[in-house]
């Protein structure tokens, strides 16, 4: 019966089961619903170019943002055991620094003070540094991850709002806006290529170098990791930081979109999506064990969801109550408590069966 | 505790090298409170040394002497609970919804702010207890619900008419012999609005709860350590469940104060109440890894919060940005002082 089984439950057992099918639920809820929302239309936008646009590649588009979150929030969750709960205020922080730069002084500049990679670098900078705070609190001062980046989480949008003195620079410059919307002449959104080059980047260190190794290590147990000849601070506030450049490049993409920044919305209630990504993706919220790719695939079907509940004509600021459901309905079947009386039931159903 | 007792008749040495976690760390609180507020005097002008300056800080603070007792509780038991704010909002907007639109009475209203609390602090001690979920996760979806209920419920914030209800905002307790004489020489009293009230009997009966009775020391036993306490029969399960669910309840009761104090309802209210509560706890001496805190301690801890925030609105900074940095200024500190204590007993 095993031998029967075995493909089957293979498929079943891979972490990206679970998020895979998370999303066909939703595409055939979609389908019954309404097949318009699979359309995708070429039209001219106002510039003149030829765009890709239709409801998938919303879903393309504002998921390559929380896929790049994901990515460092896997690692994080992994190495820590925690989450980080400021990567919604870091991000604004990153596009304020960014601004700063670019703008100079001047809140409504005529040309661009700064070559835009010399910001990005520097903002890129400043949220590694932001990263290396949270990561030096819970790494070092042992304090839960997401108490430590509470402290951000207050602060951060009070920071990006200092940082511009409060001032909403925007940018003309046309250029700028390539990141967070398209290249002229290609009709498919910048973010994605943005999240694919992250995702590439991602896999080749996972791959050839020991990040997972030591990652995993730490997560699944600390001592016998130090045991062994790691340092675990080290590697928590390196997952931090590496979480810091995602958020950097997250917040490019965000400040591209609209050319200025609005410090109490932008990047709002990412940390709660991102989270969400790599629960869905399966991976232990308690760190240890991660799949990436799971994580991935989970921002991309959070960011379905979204769409979805927005196609329903759910204000945006009452996502997070659908949100949260889906999160509970998540741990509460991925708790071991759950999961062990479920196997009992199934146990004694097989056995009852077999009698 | 008992150790500290012990060595009364020591030497001023002793007593120092005795001081357990508790007391060192609420004895900081208390000289940081009092500094604080010696600073806001000196300042400020004397604006500060009026009795009323002091009750006016309480008064705007009660819902949250409450919310953080509750969240002390859960703290003690070493867990967390970030829906406080959400669920405040929550029942400002319902209990507003429900008094202007469906004409309810006030009573019924606080009943309703009592069940929604109560609800939330079923439903989430019941995941953390019994499926052994992360607090963490559950409560922060908890928030996360909470606040988009309260958009579901009404969408536009507005203030309540009801008149049942402004006559109650409005009321105000007298206290005694603390009044002040104002320009014109007449003795005007100090007052101090209705929810404080409330908040100085829940201090109070949350303070002899965790001290004297069996339950209340069950909960240190259980955030301490709780393989142990469960080899002492102490049902940690148990525990867990019903220090959410007193959360919860407070929650409930701190949410119903904290209308009768604004007396509208938004979706945008109590935002960051739960980081407040959190960080009143942990600067009155309540340990993140459970086991040690101490209710006088977190109303000390309100209080330091409330008079910078009064600090820093008189001395005319801009309140959004500076009250959010402070905060979270004070929060990493007294955490980093935790860490530090907890790093030395843990050699010692």
């Amino acid at each position: 019966m095993k031998k029967e089984n075995s493909i089957f439950m293979k498929i079943v057992r891979n972490q990206c089961f679970i998020p895979l099918m998370a999303l066909l639920l939703l595409v055939v809820f979609n389908l019954i619903a309404d097949p318009g929302f699979f359309k995708i239309t070429l039209a001219d936008n106002s510039a003149g170019n030829p765009i890709l646009s239709g409801f998938l590649i919303t879903i393309l588009d504002s998921g390559s943002e929380l896929a790049i979150l994901a990515i460092g929030m896997t690692l994080v969750t992994a190495a820590s055991g925690g989450q980080d709960i400021s990567v919604g205020a870091a991000v604004a922080i990153a596009g304020s620094v960014l601004l700063r730069v670019l703008c100079g002084t001047n809140s409504r500049p005529e040309t661009l003070q700064a070559p835009i990679i010399a910001a990005f670098l520097v903002s890129c900078v400043a949220a590694m540094l932001f990263g290396a705070f949270n990561g030096v609190l819970v790494a070092y001062f042992k304090i839960q991850p997401m108490i430590a980046t509470l402290i951000l989480y207050t602060a951060g949008r009070s920071i990006a709002a200092w940082i511009n003195n409060n001032e909403l620079p925007v940018i003309s410059e046309p250029s700028f806006k390539y990141f967070g919307e398209f290249i002229p002449g290609i009709p498919i959104p910048t973010p994605f290529f943005i999240a694919v080059a992250c995702m590439i980047v991602t896999a080749l260190a996972l791959k050839f170098t020991n990040l997972r190794l030591y990652t995993q290590a730490v997560g699944i147990n600390q001592s016998s990791s130090r045991l062994n000849g790691l340092n675990p601070a080290v590697i928590k506030v390196m997952s931090f930081v590496i979480l810091g450049v995602c958020v950097a490049v997250v917040a490019l993409i965000k400040v591209s979109r609209i050319a200025t920044i609005n410090y109490s919305v932008i990047a709002k209630d990412i940390e709660m999506d991102a989270i969400l990504a790599v629960a869905l993706g399966g991976n232990a919220l308690s760190g240890g064990r991660f799949n990436m790719a799971a994580s991935i695939i989970g921002a991309y079907v959070i960011q379905f969801l979204t769409t979805t509940l927005y196609k329903f004509k759910v204000q945006s600021d009452a996502l997070p109550a659908y949100k949260a459901v889906v999160v509970i309905v998540l741990v509460v079947v991925s708790a071991p408590v759950v999961r062990e009386w479920f196997a009992g039931f199934s146990k004694k159903f097989m056995k009852r069966e077999a009698a | 505790m008992s150790k500290n007792q012990a060595s009364a008749a020591g030497s001023f040495r002793d007593k120092l090298k005795n001081l357990t976690d508790t007391n060192l760390l609420l004895a900081i609180t208390i000289i940081v409170f009092f500094l604080m507020y010696l600073g806001a005097v000196i300042f400020q002008g004397g604006g500060f040394l009026k009795p009323q300056a002091f009750f006016n800080i309480l008064s705007a603070n009660a819902a949250l002497v409450i919310l953080s007792c509750g969240l002390s509780l859960v703290m003690i038991t070493g867990g967390i609970d970030i829906s406080v704010g959400g669920v405040t909002a929550l029942i400002s907007m319902c209990c507003a919804v429900y008094l202007d639109f469906h004409g309810g009475n006030v009573m019924t209203s606080a009943v309703i702010a009592l069940a929604i609390g109560l609800g939330f602090g079923l439903f989430q001690g019941f995941l953390v207890a019994y499926l052994d979920i992360q607090p963490f996760i559950v409560t922060l979806a908890g928030m996360f619900f909470a606040r988009g209920l309260t958009t579901i419920v009404n969408t536009k914030p507005f203030n309540v008419a009801n008149e049942a209800f402004t006559k109650l905002k409005m009321t105000r307790v007298t206290v005694p012999f603390m009044g002040s004489v104002n320009k014109r020489g007449i003795y005007v009293d100090a007052y101090v609005e209705i929810g404080v009230a409330v908040a100085v009997l829940v201090v109070i009966l949350m303070f002899c709860f965790l001290r004297w009775t069996k339950l209340g020391r069950s909960f240190y036993a259980v955030g301490g350590n709780a393989q142990s306490a469960l080899m002492l029969g102490i049902n940690v399960k148990r525990t867990r469940f019903i220090s959410h669910v007193l959360c919860g309840l407070l929650a409930g009761i701190g949410g119903f104060v904290y209308f009768l104090h604004v007396g509208s309802g938004s979706a945008s209210h109590a935002a960051g109440a739960e980081m407040d509560a959190i960080a009143s706890s942990i600067i009155g001496g309540t340990m993140l890894t459970g086991g040690v805190g101490n209710i006088a301690g977190t109303f000390f801890g309100v209080l330091s919060l409330g008079t910078i925030q009064n600090i820093v609105s008189s001395a005319g900074l801009d309140q959004a940005w500076w009250s959010g940095i402070t905060r979270a200024v004070m929060l990493c500190l007294f955490l980093v002082i935790q860490s530090v204590v907890m790093a030395r007993k843990k050699k010692a």
